[in-house]
């Protein structure tokens, strides 16, 4: 699918409509609430972001990586008592507590599989397969007929993701310029070019010349370019906010694939995040009331701590769920627990509750897909239930 | 033998296109691309030197508003054209003795005029002779009406001759001392200001007829100053036919022969080439009457052509090398012309006649690097489902380093992994 102007939408559009095709309606996302789904692309390790401070097995496996304890300075922020919110995401704190923001925990895609790419690609696809197209499109087809409005799908950046294509008209949006890199990028750019005499010594000065701290070349954790992320959220929301503008939205974020010194680097992604998502909220506006957001990832990472003080390619991890829509203020999910023998493969969070379990839960009560609609969205979904319950009744 | 193919295409061409094996025989591949014809294929359309002309005179003629401008689509035209063949040749060393030559022999938009000129003059005066004669296109580039305008022979009048002696005018050096610095002789040949004076005298009159139903080159008698001048020692008759006998003298000349070997030595072995190399190239030009096919042919046979990666990528080398590796349907591709400039390397805007340089300390800056950097992970993140590590594999083969592969595989999304590619200090080079 290639990305179309507005424009070139509308006249595709119509001329869809002259000849009578009933796809004109799958056009279009015919509905007045907004839906915004976040990758994380990279791995998040859930067990950082929300951490099961109250599981007695954690501090066994990965006392290194836990934050300080709820209460004292810079340290987690509690979640009701057994779990708490890595010290970063202090914007997503201000929503839980407004119950506008609740946490999955231990959830994973219906693949089990530790390559990103292949990961990325199924949890886009929505199946345990690659798919040509991703099952955020086939939200916009498999939405209830209404009235024909303006108001296609939108990708934020300079590409529209697997997630967003497929046979619904999509748009994609990006600011003018590069986009940032994610710190980590950086890091690892300097890690490849550190023995070349010639690379080298110039990526370390244009980094100083840019003002990134020795930190980015890998040690500790500077925040370099954590706008970026929030730049294009908040212009996502000013754009969603619109009553002709998008009301289905796919943002990416990077820097999460924490294999070393995980506690100094992932705390600029989860800051740029939780920027991100303030700044989305702000540009809705008053249609944030409308609004709910899905924030996944591939796949978590392991429970043990690495010997590089990291973590490696896991299996169940966290998914976030917010928005003025949302029945927040609480972590959901069926904890699975860290002692030994429950863990999965002998190393990862165990996965109790299914992304697509989660993702139909908004699409029904959020978005009204009927559940006829389900199997065009998630094949082979036939088994599971929508988790009840995410939106305000 | 992999090695070889691979250095192939980025050495000579301008990297690999897509995914798609190497060439079995790399040499071969190179000869055929000199031996056979042009294969390029241009849109049907495109100006000739003419229909600028034409537009440029129409559009002196109306006070456009500003920001307005009929010459500009035109060349947008061939800014198009002309990327789109880099970008998917299948004859990439002959695409880049096409560039090669149009950097030795600059026309700069930086000139007023050029604009409507300079993708023609490419077209016309470059493109046909990378593998003839070099005198034949130095006096395509001489006679090109864009050359004439850039480095203003248009505007040199013989003192003499009947215009000068009733308006007054008189010589503008600006062609014949470039021609003598940049295009043939170089300094070391050690020419004078005497022999610089002597050469505009000879090239008074070789202009551009802007009023005729096709307009175009013209030799303006009454412009030309009379008599015969000496050049180098040599003496030539007055009219275009000395003008004519001058270039080809200067185009055989042995220091000509020297310096074009220096420079396709520079482009095509190493910044400082071996003293050898540059020999044998000027040995194949001299025994050739300068035959740039032949000089072409040899310079794949230089066996420093073959150690890997010595060069650094110019930006526009490295653009184009991560453009045609990711091969993106035309449409889908961001404007290469913003790719260029944007990177510090603007098509065919060098700052000077002399073009751009090719040397690593003209492009090796903290800088310039940042800007790759940067671009690469924005270009990076139109790969969709490609596999980074075939197109690393695509890319560079076996001069691939463990340390760029693995973290390449190591990297958290494909648009990472590709960053990691084009950031890699071998994709920095060719």
């Amino acid at each position: 699918m290639l990305p179309v102007t507005r424009r070139a939408a509308l006249l595709g559009l119509t001329s869809a409509w002259a000849l009578g095709r009933s796809s004109l309606a799958f056009a279009q996302a015919p509905t007045d609430k907004r839906f915004v789904v976040v990758i994380l692309r990279g791995a998040l390790d859930g067990l950082a972001a929300v951490v099961p401070y109250g599981d007695r097995n954690l501090a066994g496996w990965r006392a290194g990586l836990v934050p300080g304890p709820v209460g004292s300075p810079g340290g987690m922020q509690d979640l009701g008592g057994f779990f708490g919110l890595h010290p970063a995401l202090s914007g997503l704190h201000d929503m839980y507590l407004a119950r506008e923001m609740l946490a999955v925990h231990a959830v994973a895609g219906p693949y089990r599989s530790r390559s990103h790419f292949d990961a990325q690609d199924y949890l886009e696809s929505g199946a345990d397969h690659r798919m040509t197209s991703g099952w955020l499109n086939r939200v916009v087809t498999a939405l209830p007929p209404a009235a024909p409005r303006d108001g296609e799908a939108l990708a934020i950046g300079v590409s529209i993701p697997l997630l967003l294509r497929g046979p619904a008209t999509v748009e994609n949006w990006a600011p003018e310029g590069y986009p940032a890199l994610p710190p980590d990028l950086y890091a690892r750019i300097a890690a490849t070019n550190a023995a070349d005499p010639l690379t080298g010594p110039l990526i370390r000065e244009g980094y100083a010349e840019r003002g990134f701290a020795r930190s980015a070349l890998g040690e500790d954790g500077v925040d370099t370019h954590s706008n970026s992320f929030a730049t294009l959220a908040g212009a996502a929301g000013r754009m969603m906010a619109k009553p002709d503008g998008p009301r289905i939205v796919a943002l990416e974020a990077g820097g999460w694939d924490t294999h070393a010194q995980q506690v100094g680097r992932l705390g600029m992604p989860l800051r740029a995040l939780d920027q991100g998502l303030v700044a989305l909220k702000h540009g809705l506006g008053p249609a944030w009331a409308k609004t709910a957001v899905l924030v996944m990832t591939e796949f978590g990472r392991t429970v043990r701590m690495n010997g590089t003080l990291g973590t490696d390619h896991g299996t169940a991890t966290v998914a976030f769920v917010l928005g003025g829509a949302v029945a927040g203020g609480r972590v959901t999910g069926t904890w699975p627990g860290l002692a030994q023998g429950q863990l999965f493969e002998n190393r990862d969070l165990a996965p109790t509750t299914d992304l697509r379990s989660v993702a139909l839960g908004l699409l029904a009560s959020h978005l009204g897909v009927p559940r006829s609609g389900f199997a065009s969205v998630f094949p082979g979904s036939a088994g599971l239930s929508p988790v009840v319950g995410l939106i305000r009744a | 033998m992999q090695t070889a193919a691979i250095q192939a295409i980025i050495r000579f061409g301008f990297g690999q296109r897509g995914i798609q094996p190497p060439p079995p025989d790399p040499e071969a591949w190179l000869a055929g691309q000199i031996t056979g014809p042009d294969t390029a294929a241009f849109p049907p359309g495109l100006p000739s030197v003419a229909d600028g002309l034409i537009v440029l005179r129409e559009q002196n003629k109306f006070q456009l508003p500003p920001g307005e401008s009929l010459v500009h689509p035109l060349y947008e035209l061939d800014v198009a054209a002309q990327t789109e063949q880099v970008l998917t040749t299948d004859a990439p060393f002959r695409e880049r003795l096409v560039w090669f030559w149009a950097n030795h022999f600059t026309v700069s938009t930086r000139a007023g005029g050029t604009l409507a000129t300079v993708g023609p003059y490419v077209r016309e005066a470059i493109r046909p002779n990378v593998t003839a004669p070099f005198f034949a296109m130095l006096l395509s580039v001489m006679r090109h009406p864009a050359m004439l305008m850039y480095l203003e022979n248009d505007a040199s009048v013989g003192p003499n001759s009947p215009v000068g002696l009733q308006t007054g005018r008189g010589l503008n050096e600006n062609l014949a001392r470039e021609c003598l610095e940049l295009h043939t002789l170089s300094p070391a040949s050690g020419y004078t200001q005497q022999d610089v004076t002597e050469f505009a005298r000879i090239l008074t009159g070789w202009s551009i007829d802007r009023n005729a139903a096709q307009p175009g080159f013209i030799f303006r008698e009454a412009a030309h100053e009379p008599g015969s001048k000496t050049l180098m020692g040599r003496t030539f008759p007055p009219g275009e036919a000395g003008g004519i006998m001058a270039l080809d003298f200067l185009a055989n000349h042995p220091a000509t022969h020297r310096h074009l070997a220096g420079q396709l030595a520079s482009q095509f072995v190493a910044d400082v080439p071996p003293p050898d190399a540059v020999r044998t190239i000027e040995g194949v030009l001299r025994d050739t009457q300068g035959d740039l096919g032949a000089a072409s042919l040899a310079v794949t046979q230089l066996p420093g052509a073959w150690t890997p990666l010595t060069k650094f990528r110019s930006p526009q080398d490295f653009a184009i090398a991560a453009l045609r590796l990711l091969d993106l349907p035309d449409g889908e591709r961001p404007r290469i012309p913003a790719v260029f400039a944007g990177l510090g390397q603007p098509l065919w805007q060098a700052p000077l006649p002399n073009g751009w340089s090719d040397q690593t300390s003209d492009w090796a800056s903290p800088d310039g690097l940042m800007r790759r950097i940067d671009w690469s992970y924005g270009f990076a993140g139109h790969v969709g489902q490609q596999d980074p590590m075939q197109l690393a594999d695509a890319a560079l083969g076996p001069l691939l380093s463990g340390s760029t592969a693995s973290q390449i595989q190591l990297a958290g999304s494909r648009r990472d992994a590709l960053t990691l590619l084009f950031a890699s200090p071998e994709f920095q080079r060719r």
